[in-house]
């Protein structure tokens, strides 16, 4: 038997914009157990509930992470809008549609350009962040905002979008569309991106869902689970069936986000035709009581809101269990048997946000 | 001294929340495009000159934060990058926050935002271009003072 | 309501089994997430299948100790670890046992206000 090793990996490392921990146990090259220990971002903002009113939590919730944020301020809505019974306007759930699918785009061409970057691929990487400005162009001028929207409420949206501007994104993103298919066809045909990814971190479908893997990591592993198809805000009223793919592997998932960046801007396209006039929010005043559960999928799977209200004005408990906690077992998985150069490709496979994870 | 043609920076996320981050990044690729000025987003700390760190330090990170930023050779700089960096921010109150970045390191630049936008980022590292000169220059002076010292320690011995 | 969301309420014996029924249906781990109430912390394993989504609600007394479901469903170790750390719950018998350390927060069991039976520290 070959000699073990402990190798750390992080919390500071090249390919890691964020900090994880992993204690990667090998034999030779290749690793036979990796143990990741987190707590580096762990800021405990479940508990700010305390000390803030269930208005002013949109805030707290919308910056658990940068990369998701308005699905997080949008999930949390949800979560406190199904409690107090409140009859959302159909425009603004259009409106949430269609910046839920804007993120999305911007998120899988971010992890796209990560991903790129972690292989060594750096041109690629550049397009890919290029590509993404374009879109966050578009939520720019409809939101005021970069990184963090501020547009969703309890209630509505602060903003609305005027039929023209709609028009005008919608053609904007079809332009987009085929200059974006410029660079997801490198990661889809060419030769080096595919002999890196290809076969590498393989997990199959019955272990992937037995881990309570989400989102594209599970898809890839050709189960269709997608949040979306539960039907809150707008989704119900779109035509749209979840990307699968069948191998499992990094080249999947890889697969699996290149074509939902394409299923995002034909949602967006469906949605600008089918929204309704009408008013954008509505008046909300008491306090919150009961519980709820809220689902939504995120650019990284599927993400769950509990919150629990007692008719008071803070919450009493609110808790986020983010996709990327649900993926960690699978990683760990994934881990096992790999090849020592193999592990940042299939740690960001599973497109960590560790900000999430860790709250 | 050319140091400020071509400063390398290292990015470290504290406990942000990736906002800040992703807009690091983003200053550093083709729209906002740092990368044309020399400036080069590096892995290791022993390569970089600016330290770029994003959100408040919690007792786990700051340990982390703190060995870069040894790591580092001198002169360097600390740039602050966001609200969460400065003060704490909207997470302030959170049971494991134990503040901005300066309750652990020296701090030379803030850059405050939520989250700090690319061009502001760009602002705040230009302004560590000049302290970093600075730097430079008197560290280079306490090195060739040393020298002459230790030069100077080297006669007296020789005379002994 | 978007969806239908059934809360089995169960006892401390009959958690493992309905979890391993549950288990047996082909169902998904969603997540575990722990409520502090005034006498008892309540604790809710969350489950799905095909979009159908089920909870089993445990409430725990203070210093009550529970079975780990970690050796039905393996990923159930983040969350249980989770629990153990922020909410000071007893559990046995956890696959991958990290004794504490899986967030290292700066005050032990932060959710939990030091209460008279068990306060291993009080937290300011």
């Amino acid at each position: 038997m070959a000699q073990r090793n402990i190798i750390p990996f992080g919390p500071q490392h090249p390919v890691l914009p964020e900090p994880i921990h992993l204690d990667l146990v090998t034999e030779d090259e290749t690793v036979v157990e990796a143990i990741p220990s987190i707590g580096f971002v762990h800021r405990g903002l479940e508990k700010l509930v305390e000390k803030k009113d269930y208005q002013e939590f949109v805030y707290v919730a919308e910056r658990i992470c940068g990369i998701c944020s308005f699905m997080h301020g949008m999930t949390y809505c949800q979560a406190v809008e199904e409690i107090m019974g409140l009859d959302v306007p159909p425009r603004a759930l259009y409106l949430r549609t269609v910046w839920a699918e804007l993120s999305r785009i911007h998120s899988h061409l971010m992890w796209l350009g990560l991903a790129a970057d972690a292989f060594g691929f750096e041109s690629l990487f550049m397009n890919c962040w290029r590509h993404r400005e374009g879109v966050l162009d578009i939520i720019e001028a409809t939101t005021g905002g970069r990184v963090i929207f501020g547009s969703c409420k309890i209630g509505g949206v602060r903003r609305d979008i005027d039929d023209g501007t709609m028009k005008g994104i919608v053609k904007k993103l079809e332009t987009m569309a085929s200059e974006i298919r410029r660079s997801t066809d490198v990661f889809l045909n060419d030769y080096s991106v595919q002999h890196r990814l290809k076969g590498v971190g393989v997990i199959d479908g019955e272990e992937a869902h037995r881990l309570g893997t989400v989102g594209p990591v599970l898809r890839a592993s050709g189960i269709a689970m997608d949040a979306r198809k539960i039907g809150y805000a707008a989704y119900r009223d779109l035509k749209f069936e979840p990307v699968i793919e069948k191998d499992g592997d990094c080249y999947s998932r890889c697969r699996v986000r290149v074509r939902e960046v394409f299923q995002s801007i034909e949602l967006i396209a469906q949605a600008a035709q089918k929204i309704p006039p009408g008013e954008t929010e509505i008046r909300v005043t008491g306090a919150p009581e009961g519980e709820y559960f809220s689902r939504v999928e995120q650019p990284r799977g599927e993400v769950i809101y509990y919150v629990k209200a007692d008719g008071t004005k803070n919450l009493k408990r609110f808790r986020v269990r983010t996709p990327t906690f649900a993926n960690l077992p699978a990683m760990v998985k994934m881990l096992k048997g790999a090849g020592l150069a193999d592990v940042p490709n299939i740690i960001l496979t599973i497109d960590p946000c560790i900000s999430c994870v860790e709250r | 001294m050319f140091l400020r043609k071509s400063p390398w920076i290292i990015h470290y996320d504290a406990t942000s929340c990736n906002g800040c981050d992703i807009e690091v990044v983003a200053s550093l690729t083709p729209l906002y495009d740092l990368e044309r000025f020399g400036i080069i987003n590096m892995g290791n700390p022993k390569h970089a000159d600016i330290f770029v760190v994003t959100g408040s330090v919690n007792p786990s990170s700051s340990a982390v934060v703190r060995n870069i930023y040894d790591q580092m050779p001198n002169p360097k700089v600390v740039v602050a990058v966001g609200i969460c960096a400065t003060s704490g921010g909207i997470f302030r109150e959170c049971y494991n926050v134990l503040g901005g970045i300066d309750k652990v390191i020296p701090v030379d630049v803030y850059v405050p935002g939520c989250a700090a936008r690319p061009e502001s980022i760009i602002d705040g590292i230009v302004k560590a271009l000049d302290i970093l000169e600075q730097r430079s220059r008197e560290f280079k002076k306490l090195r060739v003072e040393s020298q002459r010292q230790e030069k100077k320690l080297r006669r007296y011995r020789l005379n002994d | 309501m978007t969806e239908e969301q059934a809360i089995i309420e169960v006892g401390k014996d009959t958690l493992l089994g309905r979890v391993a029924d549950f288990h047996f249906q082909g169902y998904r781990l969603v997540q575990i997430c722990c409520t502090p109430l005034e006498d008892a912390i309540e604790v809710n394993y969350s489950f799905d299948l095909n979009y159908s989504f089920t909870n089993l609600r445990l409430s725990v007394k203070p210093g009550e100790e529970i079975q780990s479901i970690s050796i039905i469903y393996w990923s159930a170790f983040v969350y249980e670890n989770e629990m153990r750390e922020l909410f000071g719950l007893n559990i046995k018998n956890i696959v991958v046992d990290y004794q504490g350390h899986f967030y290292r927060t700066a005050m032990p069991t932060p959710f939990v206000t030091p209460g008279p039976v068990e306060s291993p520290a009080d937290g300011e």
